[in-house]
Formats: C-alpha cells, sequence, structure tokens
C-alpha cells in the first residue's frame, strides 16, 4: 500500500518510470542509505581510534545494529521486487547486484564496527608505534572507495566503478608496510606486542573493507553494463579475514 | 532517527508550480550548493548542488545524494537539531563541507552546504605543523639523552677519547635544537608582525658585503669561493635590518650547503625601477622541479637526511618567505639541475614603500 501511494505520489514527475520504476527507486536510496551508515561508521572509528574515544566508539558499536535492521528491510524489498513482478533482464540483474550489494555493505558495517571494538584496547594515543601514522590516510583511502563506488552505484556508472578498483592497490600496499613495519616494531620491542597485534587487525579490517568496496564495483559494473567486469588486479579473493 | 514507516507519505511533494519556479530562481542564483527537500525528494536542487552531490537531480530521493546519517536523520526524521554536520570527502577527495538543514514552511527543508575545505587544510596544517615540530625535537634529544646517559653509567669506565667524542656530539645536537628553537619562534616573531611594515632605510651593498664577512668560515670549510656585485649608489629598501641580514644568511648558507664543494656563490644586487633585485646563485647540482613549490614549507626538505646532517632545520626558506612578505618583496627559485640554483628577492626601494617612520 505505501509503494502504491508512492509511486502515485511520484508517477506526476514525467521523466520517472511509473509503476515498479519507484520501488526500484525506492531501493536505490535504502541501499544508498545504508552505505552512507557503513562509510560514517568506517570514518568514526577511526576517529575514535585516534582519539582515544571509548564512548564515541561504542556509539559505533551500537548503530550497527541499524544498519542490519537496513540491511534485513533491503532483502525484503528485493525479494518482494523479484516476486511481484515478471521482471526483465535489467531488473533480475539489478536485484542481484543490489542483493549482493546490501550484502557486503552490511559487511563493510561490520569491519568498522570491528575497528570501533578495540578502541579502548589500544592507546593511540602514545604515538611511538610510528605505523600509527600511516593508519589514518590508509583508513581515508578505504573510506573515499566506498564513498566513490556509493556515487558509482547512484550514477550507474560503470567507469566510475572500475576506477574504484583501481584504488584497491593503494590500500593492499598501505597494509603490507603497516604488517611490515608493525612486525619490526614488535620484533624489537616484544613488549608492545600486545597493542601492535591491535592495530595490525585494525589495519587488516581496512584492507578487507577496500576488497569489499572493489566487490560492490564489479556489481555496479554487472548492473550497469551486464557484463563481468575486465579481470583486475588485485591478487587474492580475500578468505576469512577479521 | 529517520524512520520511513512512521513518516507522511503523502504530505507537500507538489508545491504549486510558481512556487517552485520562485525557489528554484532564488536558489539557482547562490553560488552554495542547496536543496530544497519535501518529503525525503528533492524539489529544487541548484547547479553547485548538482556538481558536488552525486545523485542530487530534481525529483530523486534525497537518500541518493546525502548518505550521511547525522544529515538523513535532519533531513527525513523530526530532528531539527539546527547544528551543523560536517561532510567529508564529498565532492571531491579532500574536501570538507557543513550541511545545514532549516525547517521552511509547509514541510520544506533547506538544506545547504558550506564549503569548509580551506578552514580545514588550515587547522590540518596548525596540526601537522606542531607534529612535526615535536617530531623535529625528539630526534636530536633522543641522541642527548642516550649518549648523557652513556656516559654517566659507564663512569670512569669511558676513556677520554670516547668521553670528548661523546660530548661533541651532545654539543652538536644540543646546539641543533637551540637553532631548531629559536627559528621557530624567529618564524613566529616574523608572522606576528606580518602587517606592520619594516621602518629602517637599509643600504643592501653593505648588508650583502656583511653576509659575505659572516659566510667565510664555512665558505672557506666547503673550498668556495662568495662573490660579490653591488654597484654603487643602490637606492636604499625600506626594511628591517635584522631580518634582511637574517634572510640573505640562509639563502647562502644554503648556497654553500648545498652547491659545489670548490664551486662559486654569486650575491647580487641591482635597482630595477622602484625595485632592487637581489639573487643567490650557486653552481651545484640543483632542485629538481617538483620539489621547488614546495620549498618554502615548514621542514621541508629534498634529502632531510642530508640536511640533518649538515645541521639544516628545515625552517630556512620558511623564514626567507616570510621577511619577504613583510617587506612586500617577491621570491623567485629557480634551478636547472646538474647545472645550480638560484634564489631572486625583489624589495621595494625605501622612496617607493613609503617614507620610512
Ligand atoms: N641552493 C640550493 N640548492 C639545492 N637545494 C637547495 C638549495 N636551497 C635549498 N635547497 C633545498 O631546500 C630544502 C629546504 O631549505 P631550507 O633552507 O628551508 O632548509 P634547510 O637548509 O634544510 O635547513 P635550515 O633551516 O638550516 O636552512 C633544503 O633541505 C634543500 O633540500
Ligand atoms: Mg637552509
Amino acid at each position: 500500500m505505501r509503494a502504491a501511494l508512492r509511486s502515485l505520489a511520484v508517477a506526476e514527475e514525467a521523466h520517472r518510470p511509473a509503476g515498479f520504476g519507484a520501488e526500484r527507486d525506492e531501493l536505490r536510496a535504502l541501499i544508498s542509505q545504508m552505505g552512507g551508515l557503513a562509510e560514517h561508521a568506517i570514518r568514526e572509528s577511526m576517529r575514535c581510534l585516534m582519539h582515544r574515544d571509548s564512548a564515541g566508539a561504542r556509539a559505533v558499536v551500537e548503530a550497527d545494529a541499524r544498519l542490519d535492521a537496513l540491511e534485513a528491510e533491503a532483502e525484503a524489498r528485493i525479494v518482494a521486487f523479484i516476486a511481484r513482478h515478471p521482471p526483465s533482464d535489467e531488473d533480475l540483474r539489478e536485484a542481484v547486484a543490489a542483493l549482493k550489494i546490501v550484502g557486503v555493505v552490511e559487511r563493510i558495517g561490520d569491519y568498522a564496527k570491528n575497528i570501533a571494538k578495540r578502541v579502548p584496547q589500544v592507546d593511540a594515543g602514545r604515538s611511538d608505534i610510528e605505523p600509527l601514522s600511516l593508519l589514518p590516510a590508509m583508513a581515508r583511502i578505504a573510506a573515499e572507495m566506498v564513498g566513490d563506488v556509493l556515487d558509482a552505484f547512484v550514477a550507474r556508472d560503470a567507469a566510475a566503478a572500475e576506477q574504484v578498483c583501481a584504488r584497491d592497490r593503494s590500500v593492499d600496499d598501505f597494509y603490507d608496510s603497516i604488517f611490515r613495519a608493525l612486525l619490526t616494531f614488535m620484533i624489537e620491542d616484544p613488549a608492545s606486542v600486545g597493542r601492535a597485534a591491535h592495530l595490525l587487525f585494525v589495519a587488516k579490517n581496512l584492507e578487507r573493507i577496500g576488497d569489499h568496496a572493489t566487490n560492490i564495483a564489479e556489481m555496479v559494473y554487472f548492473a550497469a553494463t551486464g557484463a563481468r567486469m575486465p579481470e583486475r588486479q588485485r591478487g587474492d579473493d580475500g578468505i576469512g579475514g577479521r | 532517527m529517520a524512520n520511513r514507516a512512521t513518516r507522511p507519505i503523502f504530505a507537500p511533494v507538489d508545491i504549486a508550480e510558481h512556487e517552485r519556479r520562485l525557489a528554484r530562481g532564488l536558489v539557482e542564483a547562490l553560488p552554495e550548493p542547496i536543496l530544497i527537500v519535501a518529503d525525503g525528494r528533492i524539489v529544487v536542487s541548484n547547479d553547485a548542488a548538482r556538481a558536488v552531490l552525486a545523485g542530487a537531480t530534481e525529483g530523486a530521493d534525497v537518500r541518493l545524494a546525502i548518505r550521511h546519517p547525522a544529515a538523513l536523520e535532519r533531513l527525513l526524521g523530526e530532528d531539527t537539531a539546527a547544528d551543523e554536520v560536517a561532510l567529508v570527502g564529498v565532492g571531491g577527495p579532500e574536501r570538507r563541507w557543513a550541511l545545514r538543514v532549516s525547517p521552511l514552511s509547509g514541510g520544506l527543508r533547506l538544506v545547504r552546504l558550506a564549503d569548509r575545505s580551506d578552514a580545514h587544510a588550515a587547522e590540518q596544517m596548525r596540526v601537522d605543523f606542531v607534529a612535526n615540530a615535536s617530531h623535529e625535537l625528539r630526534t636530536p634529544l633522543a641522541t642527548l639523552v642516550g649518549y648523557a646517559e652513556t656516559l654517566r653509567e659507564a663512569g670512569d669506565e669511558v676513556d677520554a677519547a670516547t668521553r670528548a667524542r661523546f660530548t661533541a656530539i651532545i654539543h652538536d645536537e644540543a646546539r641543533r635544537m637551540q637553532r631548531l628553537v629559536e627559528d621557530l619562534i624567529s618564524l613566529s616573531r616574523i608572522e606576528g608582525e606580518k602587517f606592520s611594515p619594516p621602518g629602517d632605510a637599509v643600504d643592501l651593498a653593505a648588508l650583502l658585503e656583511e653576509t659575505g664577512r659572516a659566510a667565510a668560515n664555512a665558505a672557506a670549510q666547503r673550498g668556495c669561493r662568495i662573490a660579490i656585485e653591488a654597484p654603487a649608489g643602490l637606492p636604499p629598501v625600506a626594511g628591517d635590518r635584522a631580518q634582511l641580514l637574517q634572510l640573505y644568511d640562509n639563502l647562502v648558507a644554503n648556497a654553500l650547503r648545498y652547491g659545489r664543494s670548490g664551486g662559486t656563490v654569486r650575491i647580487s644586487a641591482a635597482a630595477h625601477g622602484e625595485e632592487v633585485r637581489t639573487a643567490v646563485a650557486d653552481d651545484g647540482e640543483g632542485i629538481a622541479k617538483e620539489h621547488i613549490p614546495r620549498l618554502t614549507e615548514r621542514f621541508y626538505r629534498v634529502d632531510a637526511t642530508r640536511s640533518r646532517s649538515a645541521g639544516g632545520t628545515g625552517l630556512g626558506l620558511a623564514i626567507v618567505k616570510h621577511i619577504v612578505e613583510r617587506h612586500r618583496g617577491r621570491l623567485v627559485i629557480e634551478s636547472e639541475p646538474g647545472r645550480g640554483t638560484i634564489v631572486t628577492v625583489t624589495l621595494p626601494a625605501a622612496a617607493a614603500a613609503g617614507a620610512p617612520s
């Protein structure tokens, strides 16, 4: 009933397709909103990490429930969308891509939540761990990738999606150099192992976020073109990871 | 919380066409990104908004254009807090915006984005500066502490030669910290005086001679020759004598330090209309093009290790730049890798710069 009302309300806009176009719009808006929550969670969790803001970190952890709720709502809408109409090829492609994107965005939120969870344990204010200065730069790229891939999704822009994938390289490079630096650090100063390990997990989470942004980019590309994105230059497909 | 199920669905989506046209005319005339939103949809957006926000087409769901959770709560929910929401990385990687939502009549909401990229960059520079300064101080400090501790703990076991070597290192590092602190203080003093024009009438020919004399020792150490060409009868410049000395000391020190050992450093001055153009040139290895725009940044060095081992603090050219600015002059750095570097400072002559007080 809501959807029907909305279709009516929107149908008056001449450039807007009537019928289930409105449902599709609602779905896209919902996914964009979810992406915004995930993107914000990445930036917030990193801010809390660098500023030792445990209360803020708790808020990030709690806000993740909202993302889960939206995921459930989006899934239900996608299923209903497929079930109600005999979908065209294009619709089906979009629905499948949407289903996958929704799941990936939720995962990105989880990684951000994991970072936030570590905030109380990491004393990031002690700047004696040099690789610490690399983490914010790495996080910024990861968050930008998420933001850019959402823009590509909104604009159905396959070329922009490809550019997002190209950036995953630099996130991986960051991870490698942070990994190496932290390892050296732990060997030189065994007392730092606990703290350094937390930071290593943070870096790993960011690296996974970058991977997932490329996954979304591939789905955006697929939905827009109907083809798979040409072989990406990235190595592993990242299994597990925490 | 923005709960889409409970918010009205119909409401004012169809504001009268003439109102919409009026609103669009107004909004389009403004340079900052603006949206008018009704019931979660963009009713009006201006060019600036469409340039910054990927999905800000009229008629679109506002969640396609704006994703920040706090912003959406103000746009879709009951949250009418007037404080701004900071948007990061929207409309370009390093860009920052302050988003404000204000309610209009009939359930419309006005969304304005103010560009905060510059303010944020300035703040970032301040933070970086503090971080850099403490980093620069920490390195010599650690050396100092390390050697002092070794000397104290080893006591009589250290032979005289080692002791002498250690105290020399301690002395050098302490001197370096002292220089750094002095440079920082002088930099902030020059900045503080930025808006009070210097009043002395300074004879540059004499001042450059003095610079040359002061650098004679350093030049001898590098086996360099300093050649000064300053014709008689140069018009005096309106300047701060001490600051101008500091300026040329820095340029000559750079020319000696990064120039060719055994080379020649040329200092020259010549009148050009109402100005005096001075230059310090060396025949060293030069500076690659990409570094030149950044040389006047605090702590920027092409080769940090080399600068440090030569006792540099990386503040020299930042100080030069600020002194030149206070004198309403111009600073130009030109270099050809392999051939040398020439730094030109042009200063207004005393009469032209206004009556000396
Ligand atoms: N004449 C020159 N030839 C080649 N490189 C130069 C020259 N002058 C400056 N540079 C480069 O510019 C950098 C910045 O110079 P600047 O004078 O600001 O700092 P510094 O010389 O390192 O330290 P100090 O504060 O003691 O002057 C230097 O580290 C050097 O790499
Ligand atoms: Mg210098």
